[in-house]
């Protein structure tokens, strides 16, 4: 892949009726990426996917197409297409006339218009349906069409706004599939924005998560999956128990009353953290060895078991393909690359407790308490 | 079927109340002469009123033209506008329908005549009066005044329902102001227009008052006509009836075309 930055936004910032919708992002992407723009309902995705493709004007801040900074770039001189989170095809237009519509405004030939407009109905699976009317074509045809429409017109980029959120899950898998080799094949940019984080590490080079109009952190799937930056990302990327932790020095962390090895360095001394357990992590061992915990709720998830264990009164997720019934006391262990520490954020605290899974509601809302009485006897158990 | 049959029965006997019998009633006194004999004397007295009735399509024609003129910007306008105001808007074009016609008709006529208030004002400054009563022009005002808001109402039905996605597609795949309009916008309010035409047109080639209140004796469409031939000072219901049976056909030819229209573009898109 070139390494060459085709977009760049700096330092941009929107308000709606004084609303902050986006503030100080940043955000480079390089020819033939797949970028993925990934965060909860209302953080500014499809907002900046319209200020790229010029149908926002940032208050403030530039957008970079290579060295032209193209703020007041009109839509239809940016080199960019949309794919729209509805589709927006044309209801008065066959399938044929929708995706030859980019192409006549271009007044290309009729013969070449003719030719690529087969070629995209090939490649997204749509031969023999150039006279259909759009509205008369399912969801998935509809978003081929619309595919179709936006790549006849030859982008250097393309941008997808939720492509297949309308889809279900086996037409959604396979048309993940189908986008990522059609992005592959062809070359092209694609910026693409969802909220489902599973087609973001599945699909992407890149991921940029986002909430609250900022960007929380920005890296490969595995590295925001690994190395979460904050609580949230954590969180949002998959399942995290999150835990109070202290930083005693590098490499040794302290939680629970306990001081584990971790893989993780570069903290002040003493230094409050977040410690993040994926669910999957967890061994779980006959009682008495490690962290003794009783099992509260478990339920089927096809693939495996989500196990809720109480820890001395916080409460786990454990995901594990052995069946532990509820009530059993079990032991778990914890290997150094297992635990995951972050600093400190504004939303710690906030994510990573598995309380609410447990009908003992009273003592979910501080387990910390309960942490401190049981600290004691649960350190002489298990050491 | 059966039910659905059972559910009109009430419109049928609307229709044959309403539609069915006054329809067999003009058709009656249009074969028939005072005596009742059946006559075809009636229809062939029609060729007299060939310059009325061409009148009559050219002020329709040209009063439809300009109501669509004036509509169309408008009516995008504000279905492109916010909430509040769109509602705002509707409401001030309807307001006007809420009066009269009649009296909105001698409004513009005490505003038109020759000593009326223009002229009055043009007066002072020495401007003398000018001729505006009595013109075909004061009769194609009076149309397109009273009858503009049914061409904005069925556009702006149309154009708000024109997806804001959609004109943003057409632009994110090249097009330009003018392209957008031509190739997404205007294809789309077709339907608008249609309906717009032709809840102008035919009450336009059918009225007789406007023509008779801004156009004096001196202007008169095919609908003066009839109105002659039943309430004026020589009634004669058998060619007043072949006169409106021939003005219905007329319209129905012209309805016609209409929806072939309507239908093409249906064909090409939706
Ligand atoms: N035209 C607008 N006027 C006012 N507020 C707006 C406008 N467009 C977006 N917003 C607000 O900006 C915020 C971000 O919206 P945006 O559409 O970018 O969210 P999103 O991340 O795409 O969400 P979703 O996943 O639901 O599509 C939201 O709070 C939204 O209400
Ligand atoms: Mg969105």
């Amino acid at each position: 892949m070139e390494k060459k930055p085709i977009i760049n936004l700096k330092d941009i910032s929107l308000s709606f009726d004084g609303e902050k919708v986006l503030e100080g992002l940043n955000l480079s992407i390089c020819d033939g990426e797949f970028v993925t723009l990934l965060g909860p309902s209302g953080c500014g995705k499809t907002t900046t996917l319209r200020i790229i493709g010029g149908f926002l004007t940032p208050d403030s801040g530039d957008v970079f197409f290579g060295a032209n900074r193209v703020n007041d770039l009109p839509p239809y001189k940016r080199p960019v297409n949309t794919i729209f989170q509805r589709y927006a095809l044309f209801p008065h237009l066959n399938v044929y006339d929708n995706v030859a519509f980019g192409m006549r405004v271009q007044k290309k030939k009729k013969a070449e218009i003719a030719k690529t407009v087969e070629r995209m109905l090939e490649m997204v699976n749509l031969k023999g349906f150039e006279k259909r009317t759009v509205s008369t074509l399912s969801g998935g045809q509809q978003q081929r069409v619309a595919i179709a429409r936006a790549l006849a017109n030859d982008p250097k980029v393309l941008l997808l706004d939720e492509p297949l959120a309308a889809l279900d899950l086996k037409l959604r898998k396979d048309m993940q599939n189908e986008l990522k080799n059609m992005q592959k094949s062809l070359g092209i940019t694609f910026i693409y924005v969802t909220h489902d984080q599973e087609e973001a590490l599945s699909m992407s080079d890149t991921v940029v998560v986002m909430d609250g109009g900022e960007i929380q952190q920005i890296g490969s799937p595995l590295d925001i999956y690994n190395e979460p930056v904050n609580a949230f990302v954590a969180d949002f990327i998959g399942e995290s128990n999150i835990l109070d932790g202290v930083m005693l020095s590098d490499y040794k962390v302290k939680f629970f009353g306990r001081v584990f090895d971790c893989l993780d360095a570069g903290f002040e001394k003493d230094e409050p953290v977040d410690v993040v357990i994926r669910p999957e992590d967890i061994n779980i061992v006959p009682a008495g060895n490690g962290l003794t915990g009783t099992v509260t709720s478990v339920t089927f998830k096809g693939v495996h078991y989500e196990t809720i264990v109480d820890f001395y009164g916080f409460k786990w997720l454990i995901q594990t393909t052995e069946y532990h019934p509820v009530g059993e006391v079990i032991g778990i262990v914890l290997d150094p690359d297992d635990i995951h520490i972050m600093h400190k954020s504004r939303y710690s605290g906030m994510f990573g407790d598995y309380s609410s899974y447990s009908e003992e509601f009273d003592e979910m809302n501080d387990p910390t308490i309960d942490l401190v009485d049981d600290e004691a006897d649960a350190a002489g158990e298990a050491d | 079927m059966m039910k659905a049959r059972g559910a009109a029965a009430p419109f049928a006997v609307w229709m044959a109340i309403f539609t069915v019998i006054p329809l067999g009633v003009v058709v009656y006194y249009a074969f028939t002469n005072a005596d009742g004999a059946f006559t075809f004397e009636n229809i062939l007295s029609i060729r007299e009123y060939a310059g009325s009735l061409l009148r009559s399509f050219w002020i329709g024609l040209l009063s439809t033209f300009i109501c669509l003129l004036l509509a169309y910007p408008l009516a995008f306008s504000i279905s492109r506008s916010k909430g509040r105001v769109q509602q705002t808007m509707v409401m001030l074009i309807m307001m006007p329908m809420w009066m009269n016609f009649l009296l909105r008709t001698y409004a513009w006529q005490s505003l038109l005549e020759n000593n009326g208030f223009i002229n009055q004002f043009l007066g002072w400054f020495g401007i003398p009066p000018i001729q505006m009563i009595n013109t075909t022009g004061a009769v194609i005002l009076g149309m397109v005044y009273n009858f503009l808001p049914f061409m904005i109402l069925p556009l702006y039905s149309v154009m708000v329902k024109i997806d804001k996605s959609v004109i943003e597609a057409a632009q994110d795949l090249g097009s330009n102001t003018m392209q957008v309009f031509s190739r997404v916008i205007l294809p789309l309010s077709v339907p608008g227009i249609i309906s717009g035409i032709t809840m102008v047109f035919i009450p336009i080639i059918s009225t007789f008052a406007i023509t008779q209140i801004l156009g004096g004796s001196l202007i008169n469409m095919i609908g003066d006509n009839i109105e002659m031939k039943f309430f004026g000072t020589a009634p004669d219901y058998n060619v007043g009836s072949a006169l409106a049976l021939l003005l219905m056909v007329m319209l129905l030819i012209s309805m016609g075309i209409m929806n072939h229209f309507d239908k093409n573009g249906e064909e090409v898109g939706a």
